[in-house]
C-alpha cells in the first residue's frame, strides 16, 4: 500500500496540528510552564497522536499545550506514532470487550483529566517552589499515565489475523534475509532487497511482543541478533584458524584439485596429530618431567655404567641409545610408582588410559569424517548415466590458474573425450580378450611374487639384525639394515607394480585402484613381517629376562649381605643406579624399533624428493641447453607429484605412529614436527620442481578410499598393541607397569584401591563372559538389523527412481506445457533479462540451451543441428519476458494479504501516523461491525 | 578500522556478508596490493588493481563505476578459464561483460566454495552452452562428426523430458549427481 496512504495520513495529521498550533497561539500559559511541561514527554506523545478535536475542546488549556508542543515537533510525532503501535499490539485479544469498554474508556478519562488539571493549577500557584518538586510532579503524571494507556490502547487493538500476518511477514523477512546469498539476483537487487527486509524486520520485530512479555521478548531479539552475530564471529574465527589456507590454494591453482587434496589429507592428519600430541604430552610426558622422580636416582632412569661413556655420542643418540633411551621419551623411564607428586597423580593409569583414548580418539575421527564424506558423495549412484555430461560441463577445473595446468588440462579432456568417444564407438568390440586375461593373470602373478619376496626379504633381514644385536662391534649398516630395506623395497616396489600393470590394460580409474591395493599390500606385508619378526625379539627377551630378574636380586641381596658381613655399623651405601643389572625392557626396544623406522622413513622421503624432484629439475632445467635431444620434453623431463604414493606413505607413517606410541610416548612429537616440515617442504618441492599430472587423479572420489585405508591401518595397528597389553608380560625392572602380571591390571588396581566396593563389584560383573558374550551378541544383531534396514531403504530408493524415471517418461509422452513455473526458472530466467537486450550479438547464437524450435524433429538430430549449424535462439529466451515472482516477496504488506479488508487503514502496520478518525468512541473498524 | 572505513561502512560490509558467501574476513582482508598507498580491503583491491584510475577509493557513497570484460578476464583467476567470458557476461548487469563492484563481488560469491549447488547450477547453466562448450574444452581438436556424437550423447543422456533440449530442469539434475561439479565449479579468491 505504501506512500500513498502514508502521505495522505500525514496531511491529515499536519492539519491536525496546524490546528492545535492555532490554539497554542491563543493560549496564555506563561513560557516557563510550558517548559516544564514539555520534560514529561511520555503522556503528552501519546495524546498527542489522538487528534480528536471533540474531546479536546472540552479538556483543559494546559493539556492542549502539551499536545501542541508535540505536533510542533516533527520527529517526536514518529516516535509517538511508533508507541502507539505498540499499544495496539498490548491490546491484542481485547478486541472482543471493545464495545464495552469504551464506555468504560471515557469514564476513566474524565476522571484522569480532572487529576492533571488539577496538578497544573497546583504547579502555577507554587512556581517558586523548586525542581524538586517538578520532578515529583513528573514521577506523578508518569504514574497516572498507565491507566490511559491500558484503555486507549484497546480502541486501537489489532485484530488477531493482522497480528499473525504480520509476525509471518516477519518471519518472512527473515528467512529472506538468512537464505539472500542463496538467491540467483543481482547484488544491486540482493542490496535494496536486503535494505528493505532489514528495514521492515527492525520496524515491526520489536512491536510483535505481547502485553507483558513484550520486553522480554525485545530482549530475546536483541539476544537473537546478537547471537547470530556471535555465531557468525565466531564462524569467522574458524576460519581464520585454519592453517596454510593460502598455500594449498598455490598448490592448488598450479596443480588441480587433485594434488590439493593431498595436502588436505595432510594438514587434516597434522590436526589430528595435534590432539593426540596434546593428550600424550599434557598427560604423561608432562606429569612424568614435573613430578616423578628425577634421572638418575633409581636404575630405569639411569644410563647403565658400561654405556655412561658413549652415551652422549651422535652416533649413539641418533641410535636412539644412550641418554636418550633413558629419556621420558621412552616407555621404560616411567616409574611404576603409583601416584606421583603432590597432586597424586596417578601416572601408570594416565598411562594406559591415553595409550587406549589415542586409539579411541583415532577411531573416532577417522570414522566421523568417513562418515561425513560419504554423506556428501550420496548422489554419485549411477556413474554411467552421464559420462558425456559430467564430461562436458564439470571436467574443468575453475582452480587452475596457471598456463602450464591448463594446457594439461585441456588435453587431458580431449584425451578423455576421444577415449569416451572411441569407448562409445567400439563399446561391444573387444578383440583378443584371451591374450588379455593371459597377461592379467601374469600380471598378478608376478605381483604376487614380488610381495613374497619382499616379505621373506624383510623377515631374514630382520632375523639377521638379531644376530646382529647380540655381536658386538657391528657396523652403522648392519644396525640399520631392516630400515634401510624397508625404505629401499616402498621406494622400488610402487615403480615395479606400475610398469608390470601395464601389462593388464586396465582402464587408468581401475589401473589405480589395484595399484593402490598392490603398494597397500606391499607396505602392510613388509609392516606385518616387520612385527612378526619383532615379536620373536621381544619373546627371546621375555625368556631372557627371567633369567636376569633372578641375577638383579641377586646382586642387590649380595651388595646388601656383603656391606653387613663387613660389619660397619653405618648402614650400606646404597648401589649406585647405574650398577644395577637390568632386564632387556623388550618395550622400550619396540619402541625404539618404532622410532627408527619413523626417522628413516621420514629422511628416505625427505631425500626421494630431493633427488629425485629437485636435484632432476635442475639437471633438466639447466643441462637442457647444451643436451643432444630436449630434456624437458624427452625422457628424464620434470616429475610429476605422485599423489597415491604419498598418501599411501602418509597413511602407513601414521599405523607405525599408532602403533609404536604406546612404547614411545614422544613418536607423536617426532610425527608432529615431521608433519610440519613436511607441509613446507613438499609445498616447496611441489611448487618448484613438479609438473602438472598429465592424467588427472580425481579427488572427490578416492578421499573416502584414503580414509578407508587409514581405518585399515588403525584397525591393524590396534591389534598389535592389544595383544601385548592383554597377554604378554610387561617387563620387570621398567616402565610404569613393572611389577605386574598384565599391563591391564593397573585397571583392577585402580578400581580396587580407588573407588568404593560396590564399583568394584559393579565391574566384576561386568567383565564376567556371562555379560560380555551377549553384549556382544547383541550389537551383531543390532548390526545385521541395521544393515537390514539400510538395505531396505536402498531398495526403496531404487523403486522411488524407477518410479520417477517412469512419470518422467510419460511426461515425455504428453508433453505440451512448456511453462514450467518454478521459482528457479523463474529466477533464471530473470538472470537471462540483460542478455535478451543483446539478443541479436553473435555470441548467443550457439547457446545449448538453444536447440532449433521444432520439437517435432528426433533428439539426436536435434543435437545434430545445433552443433553443426549453431541455431538461433529458441523460445526459452522468449520466456524471459514474462514478469519475475520477485515481487511477492518483495512488498511486504502485499495487496492479497490486505484483501480480506477492503478499505481498512490498518495502523498496526503504518505507524507514521495517527488515524484520524479513531478515539472518538467508535469501534476502530467501521467496515467491521456489525 | 580507518582504513576500512574509508572504502566501505560497517553497514554495506554486513549487507555484503549477508548477500554474499564470504565471511567478513574475505572482504576485509587487508592485502598490499600494488599501487596502494595503504591495505585495503581484498575484493575491492582486487577490482580496484584492475584499473586503479577508474575505480574510486571510497564506496561509501555506492558510486557507478564499471570495467569493461577485457579488464576482468585478465584476472589470474580468470585468465586461463576457456568460459571466463561467459561467466563475465553472465554476472554482468548489462550482459555485455561490464562489471560493477557488485557484479563482481557477486561472481566471486557464486564462484566460491560455499556456494550451494542450486545456486552454482543456475549460473553454470547461464554460462555453458554446448557446442562452444566442447569446443572451448578440446581447443577445436574434435573433428565436426566428433563433436555431434558427443553432443548427440550429452543430449541423450540429460535431457530427461525428451523435448531434444537440454531445459533448465535437465541440466540441475544432470549436475546435482555429478561428482566434481562442486569442487570443480569453484574459484577462490
Amino acid at each position: 500500500m505504501g506512500k500513498k496512504k502514508k502521505c495522505a495520513l500525514a496531511v491529515i495529521m499536519e492539519d491536525a496540528g496546524i490546528e492545535i498550533d492555532g490554539q497554542v497561539e491563543s493560549d496564555t500559559e506563561s513560557e516557563e510552564d510550558e517548559a516544564k511541561e514539555k520534560t514529561p514527554k511520555r503522556k503528552p506523545r501519546r495524546e498527542a497522536v489522538r487528534p480528536n478535536r471533540l474531546k479536546r475542546e472540552k479538556q483543559q488549556k494546559d493539556k492542549e499545550e502539551d499536545e501542541s508542543k508535540e505536533e510542533d515537533n516533527g520527529p517526536r510525532q514518529n516516535r509517538a506514532s511508533k508507541r502507539k503501535k505498540h499499544q495496539r499490539k498490548n491490546s491484542d485479544g481485547k478486541k472482543t470487550e471493545e464495545g464495552v469498554s469504551h464506555k468504560r474508556e471515557r469514564d476513566k478519562k474524565a476522571p484522569n483529566k480532572e487529576q492533571k488539571d488539577s496538578e497544573n493549577k497546583e504547579k502555577k500557584t507554587n512556581k517558586e517552589k523548586g525542581k524538586e518538586r517538578e520532578n515529583k510532579e513528573k514521577k506523578e503524571r508518569k504514574n497516572s499515565t498507565p491507566s490511559t494507556t491500558s484503555s486507549s490502547s484497546d480502541e486501537e487493538s489489532l485484530s488477531e489475523e493482522e497480528l499473525a500476518m504480520l509476525m509471518e511477514q516477519v518471519e518472512q523477512k527473515k528467512k529472506l534475509i538468512s537464505t539472500m546469498r542463496n538467491k540467483p539476483w543481482r547484488m544491486v537487487k540482493k542490496l535494496s532487497m536486503l535494505r528493505e527486509a532489514q528495514a521492515f524486520v527492525e520496524k515491526f520485530e520489536g512491536a510483535l511482543g505481547k502485553g507483558k512479555g513484550k520486553k522480554l521478548y525485545a530482549y530475546k531479539i536483541m539476544m537473537a541478533k546478537k547471537w547470530v552475530k556471535f555465531k557468525r564471529d565466531f564462524a569467522n574465527f574458524k576460519t581464520q584458524c585454519i592453517p596454510w589456507e593460502m598455500k594449498i590454494k598455490e598448490v592448488e591453482s598450479h596443480f588441480g584439485s587433485s594434488v590439493a587434496s593431498y595436502f588436505i589429507f595432510l594438514r587434516w592428519m597434522y590436526g589430528v596429530n595435534l590432539v593426540l600430541f596434546g593428550l600424550i604430552f599434557g598427560l604423561v610426558i608432562i606429569p612424568e618431567v614435573l613430578m616423578g622422580m628425577p634421572y638418575g636416582s633409581m636404575p630405569r632412569k639411569t644410563v647403565p655404567r658400561a654405556e655412561q661413556a658413549t652415551a652422549m655420542d651422535f652416533s649413539v643418540l641418533w641410535d636412539f641409545e644412550g641418554y636418550i633411551k633413558y629419556s621420558a621419551l621412552f616407555y621404560g623411564y616411567y616409574n611404576n610408582q603409583r601416584t606421583i607428586g603432590w597432586l597424586k597423580y596417578r601416572l601408570p593409569m594416565a598411562y594406559f588410559m591415553v595409550g587406549i583414548s589415542i586409539f579411541g580418539y583415532s577411531l573416532m575421527v577417522v570414522i566421523r569424517s568417513m562418515a561425513r564424506n560419504a554423506n556428501e558423495s550420496t548422489g554419485e549412484g549411477d556413474d554411467e548415466n552421464f559420462t558425456f555430461s559430467w564430461k562436458m560441463f564439470t571436467s574443468w577445473d575453475y582452480l587452475i590458474g596457471n598456463p602450464e595446468t591448463a594446457d594439461n588440462k585441456f588435453a587431458s579432456i580431449t584425451t578423455s573425450f576421444k577415449e569416451s568417444i572411441v569407448d562409445e564407438q567400439e563399446s561391444n568390440k573387444d578383440e583378443n580378450i584371451h591374450l588379455r586375461r593371459f597377461l592379467r593373470v601374469l600380471a598378478n602373478v608376478l605381483i604376487i611374487c614380488c610381495l613374497c619376496g619382499s616379505g621373506y626379504l624383510i623377515y631374514f633381514v630382520v632375523k639377521r639384525s638379531q644376530t646382529f644385536s647380540k655381536m658386538q662391534n657391528i657396523g652403522w649398516y648392519e644396525r640399520n639394515e631392516v630400515e634401510i630395506v624397508m625404505s629401499l623395497l616402498g621406494m622400488f616396489c610402487p615403480p615395479l607394480f606400475e610398469t608390470i600393470a601395464a601389462l593388464e590394460n586396465y582402464h587408468p580409474r581401475i589401473g589405480l585402484k589395484w595399484q593402490l591395493g598392490r603398494i597397500f599390500a606391499l607396505f602392510l606385508g613388509n609392516l606385518y613381517t616387520f612385527l612378526l619378526a619383532l615379536m620373536d625379539d621381544v619373546n627371546e627377551k621375555l625368556a631372557e629376562e627371567d633369567v636376569l630378574r633372578n641375577i638383579t636380586h641377586w646382586t642387590l641381596l649380595n651388595h646388601y649381605n656383603s656391606s653387613v658381613g663387613n660389619g660397619s655399623t653405618a648402614t650400606p651405601p646404597p648401589l649406585d643406579p647405574a650398577d644395577v643389572p637390568r632386564g632387556p625392557c623388550w618395550e622400550t626396544t619396540v619402541g625404539i624399533e618404532f622410532v627408527r623406522l619413523t626417522v628413516s622413513d621420514i629422511l628416505v622421503t625427505y631425500v626421494t624428493i630431493l633427488v629425485g624432484d629437485f636435484i632432476r629439475a635442475c639437471f633438466v632445467r639447466f643441462v637442457n641447453y647444451c643436451w643432444c635431444w630436449d630434456l624437458e620434453a624427452g625422457f628424464p623431463s620434470y616429475a610429476e607429484f605422485d599423489i597415491s604414493g604419498n598418501v599411501l606413505g602418509l597413511v602407513f607413517n601414521q599405523g607405525m605412529i599408532w602403533m609404536g606410541t604406546f612404547y614411545a610416548p614422544g613418536l607423536v612429537g617426532i610425527n608432529v614436527l615431521r608433519l610440519l616440515t613436511s607441509m613446507y617442504f613438499q609445498c616447496w618441492a611441489v611448487m618448484s620442481s613438479n609438473v602438472p599430472h598429465e592424467r588427472v587423479f580425481k579427488a572427490s572420489k578416492s578421499n573416502n578410499f584414503y580414509m578407508g585405508l587409514l581405518l585399515l591401518i588403525l584397525f591393524l595397528s590396534l591389534l598389535p598393541v592389544a595383544y601385548t597389553i592383554m597377554s604378554l608380560p610387561p617387563s620387570f625392572d621398567c616402565g610404569p607397569f613393572s611389577g605386574k602380571k598384565r599391563m591391564y591390571e593397573v585397571i583392577q588396581e585402580t578400581i580396587e584401591l580407588d573407588f568404593p566396593l560396590f564399583v568394584a563389584k559393579i565391574f566384576s560383573y561386568v567383565a564376567n563372559p556371562g555379560l560380555i558374550i551377549p553384549a556382544v551378541l547383541l550389537m551383531v544383531l543390532a548390526i545385521y538389523y541395521l544393515n537390514a534396514v539400510s538395505e531396505a531403504y536402498q531398495r526403496a530408493n531404487a523403486e522411488l527412481k524407477k518410479k520417477m524415471q517412469m512419470l518422467r517418461e510419460e511426461e515425455k509422452n504428453k508433453r505440451n506445457n512448456k511453462a514450467t513455473t518454478n521459482s528457479a526458472m523463474q529466477d533464471l530466467e530473470d538472470l537471462f533479462k540483460p542478455s535478451m537486450k543483446s539478443e541479436s550479438h553473435p555470441k548467443h547464437v550457439e547457446d545449448k540451451k538453444t536447440e532449433p524450435p521444432n520439437k517435432t524433429s528426433p533428439v539426436g538430430k536435434q543435437g545434430k543441428a545445433a552443433a553443426e549449424d549453431g541455431s538461433p535462439i529458441n523460445s526459452r529466451r522468449g520466456a524471459v519476458l514474462t514478469p519475475p515472482l520477485r515481487m511477492l516477496v518483495t512488498q511486504p504488506p502485499t495487496p492479497g494479504i490486505r484483501a480480506p479488508y477492503p478499505g481498512q487503514p490498518r495502523p498496526g502496520a503504518y505507524p507514521e501516523g495517527p488515524v484520524p478518525w479513531r478515539g472518538r468512541g467508535q469501534p476502530r473498524y467501521p467496515h467491521a461491525a456489525p | 578500522m580507518g582504513n576500512k572505513q574509508t572504502i566501505f561502512t560497517d553497514e554495506q560490509l554486513d549487507a555484503y556478508q549477508d548477500c554474499t558467501f564470504f565471511t567478513r574476513k574475505e572482504i576485509l582482508r587487508m592485502t598490499h596490493q600494488k599501487g596502494m598507498p595503504f591495505p585495503c580491503p581484498k575484493l575491492h583491491g582486487r577490482y580496484h588493481e584492475m584499473a586503479p584510475n577508474v575505480v574510486p577509493m571510497d564506496y561509501t557513497k555506492d558510486p557507478d563505476v564499471k570495467l569493461p570484460m577485457q579488464l576482468i578476464i585478465n584476472m589470474p583467476e580468470l585468465k586461463e578459464n576457456p568460459f571466463k567470458e561467459r561467466i563475465v557476461e553472465s554476472f554482468s548487469e548489462d550482459g555485455e561483460g561490464s562489471l560493477s563492484f557488485n557484479d563482481f563481488v557477486d561472481m566471486f560469491s557464486v564462484l566460491s566454495e560455499m556456494a550451494p549447488r542450486e545456486l552454482k547450477a543456475i549460473y553454470a547453466f547461464k554460462i555453458y552452452d554446448l557446442e562452444k562448450t566442447l569446443n572451448k574444452l578440446t581447443r577445436e581438436e574434435l573433428t565436426a562428426e566428433e563433436i555431434t556424437l558427443v553432443c548427440e550423447k550429452v543430449i541423450e543422456e540429460a535431457d530427461m523430458d525428451g523435448d531434444g533440449k537440454l531445459g533448465f530442469a535437465d541440466f540441475e539434475n544432470m549436475i546435482s549427481k555429478a561428482p566434481d561439479f562442486l569442487s570443480t565449479f569453484h574459484i577462490r579468491i
